[in-house]
C-alpha cells in the first residue's frame, strides 16, 4: 500500500465521508517509487502530484477527483489501487456514431420514450471495486439509472434517461473512467447472440422434476406394493407418471423430435434419430402398459434418459460459453472511422463509409478499406497481411491495402474501394478459402451412430418378426425392449463429456478450441506447418548485436535516451535491450521521420538512428552487409557513421523441446513470409527432414497446405495474423497464436496462448488420448448394449433390469469419460494464469 | 391406506410448487450470473438503487 493514502487520508479527502478535512501530508514525497493512487502503476514518466497524492497521469487524477467530489471515495478502500490507467483521453466525438439510429437500435436492449437500457462489454472490469464503481454510476451523472454488472461476462447494463443523456454520453462516461466499452463491428452487423441457455435450464428442471417423482412412484411397484394394496394404487401411479412424463416429452425432449424430423427430411441418420426412436418406443410401450393396467412401463427410464441427455448438453454449453470466438475478421477493424468533411471531422460507422471519403487514420489505427494516401508519409505495419514484422514506408499517392496499421503520426487517406470489396475481404471470400466443413458426419459420434442406428433397428425388427410367429404377445415388447436397452444414450453422452472435459482442461491452459470436433481432427493430424513470425519467434526480448567500433558507455547512453522518445517497434526493442545499463538523459530537438529514422541532440551531440537509405541520403557512407540477420538499425553520431545494431528475431523459449517432441511423429514444414536470412537456424532447429520455405505469399502457403492434403495428409497449421487466415482455413486444424487471449482472435479452429506453442507436442498427444477415451467409452457402452440386446431380443427383459441398466450405463460411461479426460489432462502441466 | 390416493397427488402438487419456483428463478435471470451477487453483498451500500429518481422505479423489475 506504499504511497496510497491510508484510511485517514482517504476520509480527509472526501468530505462526504468525514467532515474533518486534514491538511495534506507535509513530508516530502519521492515520486519515482510511489505507485499511482488510482491505478497502481509506477509513474516513471510524468508524475502528477495533487494534495500529497501521486498519480501517474492527469487522467488518473481527474478520475480520482471526480470520484472524491461525488462521494465515491470508497472505491479506493475496496482494493489496492483498483483503478484502470487512463491511457487515452476520451474525446467527445469518439462515440458519436452510437447515436446514429440504426447503430443505436442494434445496440440497445430495450428502449421506450423515456428510458433506454444498454449492455456494454467492458473488459477492463477486474475487481470488486470496479463492480462497486460501475453500479454507482448514477451518483456521478444525473440521468443514469440502474446499473448492473455481470462480473464473469464483464458486462454492464445501464439504464438511462433519454431526455438527459445520449447513448454516446454513456459510452464516453465509461471510457473517461477507464472502462471503455468494447464495440465490435459484429455487434452491429447482426443481432447480437445472447448466450442465455434459459430454455435449456427450464427443460432440465422439468425433466429432473418428472424423473425424481416418477422414480419415487416406480420404486413402490418394483418392490411389489400392489400385492399389499391392490391394483388400484398402481393404476393411479401409472396415470400420475404418464401425466408427469407428458411435459418431458412435449417440452424437455422437443429438440430431439426436431432433430429427428430434420434427419428424416434430409434422409440421413443423425444421433437424434435413435434417441427419438427410443423415446418413442418407450412412450408407446409405457402408455400401452399403463392403459392396460399392467404397470408403470418405462416412464422412469424415459424421463431419466432425457434428464441425463440434457445434463450433457448443458455441460457442453457451459464449455462453449467460456469461448467468445470471433469468427469474423471484420471484428478486428475499427468500428468507427474519422471522416473529414471539409475542415470538420466526424465519426462514422464503418458500414456508412463510401468510396472517395477522406479519412484520418491516427497512430495505431487500422486502414479499413483500400485507399490512396493523401496526406503525410505513412509507415504501415502490414503484419496482419504479409507477416513482415517491420512497417513499410509509403509516400503520398501510394495505394494502401486494407488491414495495415499506421505507426506514427496521423495520415489522411481517400478510400478507393468500399469496405466489403477490399483486399482482405476478397482474400476471405475466395471459394478456395472456405473449409469443407462437414462436422455432421465427420464427428466421431455421428460416424458410430451411422452404423449403430441401422443395426439396432434391424435387430429390433427381426426380433419382433420372429416373436410374431412364435409368441405374438412378446412381439412389441421385444421390439421396444431392444430399442430401449440399446438406446444409444451412452453413445450420445460419451463424446460430449470426454471432449467437453478435454476442452475445459485445455482452456485452463490457454488453448481454446472452436468446438469439440476440432479435438477429433487434432488427433488425426500427421503433418505440421508452422509460420515463423510471431509463432516460433516472439517480438521483444531480443538478442542484440552491434557491429562497428565499440561505443563508449556515454555514447550508448545517448542512443538509449533517443530510443526512449519513440514508439517505433525497433526503437522500443533496442531501448529495452540496452536499458539495464543506463539512465536516460534529456534529448532536445527530437525529430522522428516516419519510415526513415530519428534524430535528436543529447548533451550537445547529434545522434541519428535509422535506416541505411536515410543515412546515405544525408551524405554518409553506409557499408553494405548482407550477412546480418534480423532487423538492422544504423547509427551516426555528430555526422559520422558509427555502426549498426541488429535485432535478432528471438525464438520462443523451449522451441528445441517442441521440435524434438514433434520430429518423430509428424511431417514438419516451415512457411515464412520473411527472407532466407535465417534458414540455417531453423534447419538446425527442426533437423534435415523438415521442409523450409521462405518469402512465401499467403497464396503459396495455402497452395502448399492443399498439396499436402492431396497427398492424404491431415494438416495442422500454426500461425498468427490475418495473412495466415487463408492457410489456417485451408488446413484441417488451424491454430492461431496470440500473446493476449483477449486481444486478438483470428478465424481459426484453435486459439493458442503464446507460451503454449512449446507444449504443442503434449497437446497433440492429449488429443489422441482423449479420442481413445471416447472409443473406450463406446466400447464400454457397447458391452452393456450387447448384453442388453441379447436378453431383450429373447423377450426376457424385465422392467427392473431395463430401468436399472440404462441409467447405470449412461452414468458409468459419463464418469469414466470425463474422469479419464481430466486425469490425462493433469500430465499437460499446471494451468496457466488467465491472460 | 386409502389416504395414499389423497396424499400422493398432494405431495406431487407441493413438488410442482418447487418446480415453479425453480422455473421462476431461471426466468428472472438468477442463473445468468452466479458470481457478481456474492461480491455485491460485501459492498457497504445496501443496494445501489436510484431511489431518489422516481422515473426509474418502474424499471427496477426486469421485464
Amino acid at each position: 500500500m506504499a504511497g496510497c493514502p491510508g484510511d485517514a487520508e482517504v476520509e480527509a479527502a472526501f468530505p462526504g465521508i468525514s467532515p474533518i478535512r486534514q491538511p495534506p501530508a507535509l513530508q516530502p514525497v519521492s515520486f519515482e517509487d510511489q505507485p499511482c493512487c488510482h491505478c497502481g502503476s509506477l509513474p516513471w514518466a510524468g508524475a502528477v502530484v495533487s494534495e500529497g497524492k501521486v498519480f501517474c497521469c492527469q487522467g488518473c487524477r481527474t478520475v480520482f477527483e471526480l470520484l472524491a467530489e461525488n462521494g465515491l471515495g470508497d472505491f479506493y478502500r475496496l482494493g489496492k489501487q483498483p483503478g484502470v490507467q487512463i491511457k487515452t483521453k476520451t474525446k467527445v466525438g469518439d462515440f458519436k456514431f452510437l447515436d446514429d439510429p440504426t447503430v443505436r437500435e442494434r445496440l440497445v436492449d430495450f428502449a421506450d420514450a423515456a428510458t433506454t437500457r444498454v449492455t456494454f462489454r467492458v473488459p477492463a472490469v477486474h475487481c470488486i471495486a470496479c463492480v462497486w464503481l460501475l453500479e454507482n454510476l448514477f451518483r456521478l451523472k444525473p440521468g443514469i439509472g440502474r446499473c448492473r454488472v455481470n462480473f464473469p461476462r464483464k458486462e454492464v447494463s445501464i439504464t438511462f434517461e433519454n431526455s438527459q443523456l445520449e447513448l454516446s454520453d454513456v459510452a464516453a462516461l465509461l471510457a473517461s473512467l477507464g472502462y471503455p466499452p468494447e464495440l465490435k463491428l459484429s455487434d452491429l452487423a447482426e443481432q447480437r447472440r445472447r448466450p442465455t441457455p434459459k430454455r435449456l435450464w427450464m427443460q432440465l428442471g422439468v425433466a429432473g422434476f418428472a424423473f425424481g417423482n416418477i422414480m419415487l412412484l416406480s420404486i413402490s411397484s418394483y418392490l411389489g406394493l400392489d400385492r399389499f394394496y391392490g391394483p388400484g394404487l398402481e393404476r393411479l401411479f401409472g396415470y400420475i407418471s404418464l401425466a408427469l412424463a407428458l411435459p418431458v416429452l412435449l417440452y424437455s425432449a422437443a429438440d430431439y423430435w426436431r432433430g429427428a424430423w430434420r434427419s428424416l427430411r434430409r434422409r440421413t441418420l443423425n444421433i437424434e434419430m435413435p434417441i427419438a426412436l427410443g423415446i418413442l418406443a418407450l412412450v408407446i410401450q409405457s402408455a400401452r402398459e399403463v392403459f392396460a393396467g399392467g404397470g408403470l412401463g418405462y416412464l422412469d427410464s424415459l424421463s431419466g434418459l432425457v434428464f441425463f441427455l440434457l445434463c450433457g448438453k448443458l455441460f457442453q454449453q457451459k464449455t462453449y460459453d467460456r469461448l467468445a470466438f470471433d469468427l469474423d475478421y471484420r471484428s478486428f477493424f475499427p468500428l468507427s472511422v474519422t471522416r473529414k468533411n471539409g475542415a470538420a471531422e466526424e465519426q462514422v460507422a464503418l458500414a456508412q463509409l463510401r468510396t472517395g471519403d477522406r479519412l484520418l487514420v491516427r497512430n495505431g489505427e487500422l486502414i479499413p478499406a483500400d485507399a490512396r494516401l493523401v496526406g503525410g508519409p505513412a509507415l504501415i505495419d502490414y503484419s496482419f497481411v504479409t507477416g513482415e514484422s517491420e512497417p513499410a514506408a509509403r509516400q503520398p499517392e501510394d495505394h494502401l491495402y486494407a488491414g495495415g496499421r499506421q505507426v506514427g503520426g496521423a495520415i489522411e487517406l481517400e478510400t478507393v474501394k468500399p469496405v466489403s470489396h477490399s483486399y482482405l475481404a476478397s482474400l476471405w471470400d475466395q471459394e478456395a478459402f472456405r473449409k469443407e466443413k462437414c462436422p455432421f458426419f465427420d464427428t466421431l459420434t455421428n460416424r458410430y451412430s451411422r452404423l449403430f442406428t441401422p443395426l439396432v433397428i434391424a435387430i429390433a425388427l427381426i426380433s419382433a418378426l420372429v416373436w410374431s410367429f412364435v409368441n405374438p404377445a412378446l412381439s412389441l415388447k421385444s421390439f421396444a425392449s431392444v430399442l430401449i436397452v440399446a438406446c444409444p444414450c451412452a453413445l450420445a453422452l460419451a463424446a460430449p463429456f470426454a471432449l467437453g472435459t478435454a476442452q475445459r482442461v485445455l482452456a485452463r491452459r490457454n488453448v481454446f478450441l472452436k468446438n469439440a470436433a476440432v479435438l477429433e481432427t487434432l488427433a488425426r493430424v500427421d503433418a505440421m506447418v508452422f509460420d515463423k513470425t510471431g509463432t516460433l519467434t516472439a517480438g521483444g526480448g531480443a538478442g542484440l548485436d552491434f557491429e562497428g567500433a565499440a561505443l563508449s558507455e556515454q555514447e550508448e547512453r545517448w542512443v538509449y535516451s533517443l530510443t526512449r522518445h519513440s514508439t517505433h517497434p525497433l526503437a522500443v526493442r533496442l531501448g529495452q535491450a540496452i536499458a539495464h545499463r543506463h539512465v536516460s538523459e534529456a534529448v532536445r530537438s527530437f525529430i522522428e521521420t516516419p519510415g526513415c529514422g530519428m534524430e535528436g541532440s543529447v548533451s550537445g551531440h547529434q545522434v541519428w538512428l535509422g535506416a541505411a537509405a536515410w543515412l546515405e541520403a544525408r551524405g554518409l557512407n553506409v557499408p553494405a552487409n548482407e550477412s546480418r540477420t534480423g532487423s538492422v538499425v544504423h547509427l551516426a553520431i555528430d555526422g559520422a557513421y558509427r555502426g549498426s545494431y541488429s535485432l535478432a528475431n528471438a525464438l520462443r523459449p523451449e522451441m528445441d523441446k517442441l521440435a524434438a517432441g514433434l520430429a518423430d511423429d509428424f511431417e514438419i514444414a516451415l512457411l515464412s513470409g520473411d527472407t532466407e536470412r535465417e534458414r540455417a537456424r531453423f534447419t538446425a532447429l527442426f533437423g534435415p527432414k523438415a521442409r523450409l520455405f521462405f518469402t512465401q505469399s499467403p497464396f503459396q502457403k495455402l497452395e502448399f497446405i492443399r498439396r499436402l492434403q492431396q497427398d492424404g495428409r491431415t494438416v495442422m497449421m500454426v500461425g498468427d495474423g490475418l495473412n495466415d487466415a487463408g492457410a489456417l482455413q485451408q488446413s484441417d486444424v488451424g491454430a492461431a497464436v496470440v500473446e493476449k487471449i483477449s486481444a486478438f482472435s483470428p478465424a481459426s479452429d484453435i486459439i493458442l496462448g503464446g507460451r503454449m506453442v512449446a507444449r504443442l507436442a503434449g497437446i497433440l498427444r492429449y488429443s489422441r488420448q482423449c479420442v481413445r477415451v471416447v472409443r473406450a467409452s463406446f466400447l464400454l457402452s457397447a458391452l452393456y448394449n450387447i448384453v442388453g440386446i441379447a436378453v431383450a431380443a429373447r423377450g426376457l427383459m424385465s422392467p427392473i433390469v431395463c430401468a436399472v441398466l440404462m441409467p447405470l450405463s449412461s452414468v458409468s460411461v459419463v464418469v469414466f469419460a470425463s474422469g479419464a479426460a481430466a486425469w490425462l489432462g493433469r500430465r499437460l502441466g499446471q494451468p496457466e494464469e488467465p491472460a | 391406506m386409502i389416504v395414499l390416493f389423497f396424499l400422493i397427488p398432494l405431495s406431487i402438487l407441493i413438488a410442482a410448487g418447487f418446480l415453479g419456483a425453480f422455473l421462476w428463478a431461471v426466468r428472472s435471470g438468477q442463473f445468468e450470473d452466479t458470481q457478481t451477487p456474492s461480491m455485491r453483498m460485501l459492498l457497504d451500500e445496501p443496494n445501489p438503487q436510484p431511489h431518489n429518481n422516481p422515473k426509474f422505479q418502474k424499471d427496477l423489475k426486469e421485464p
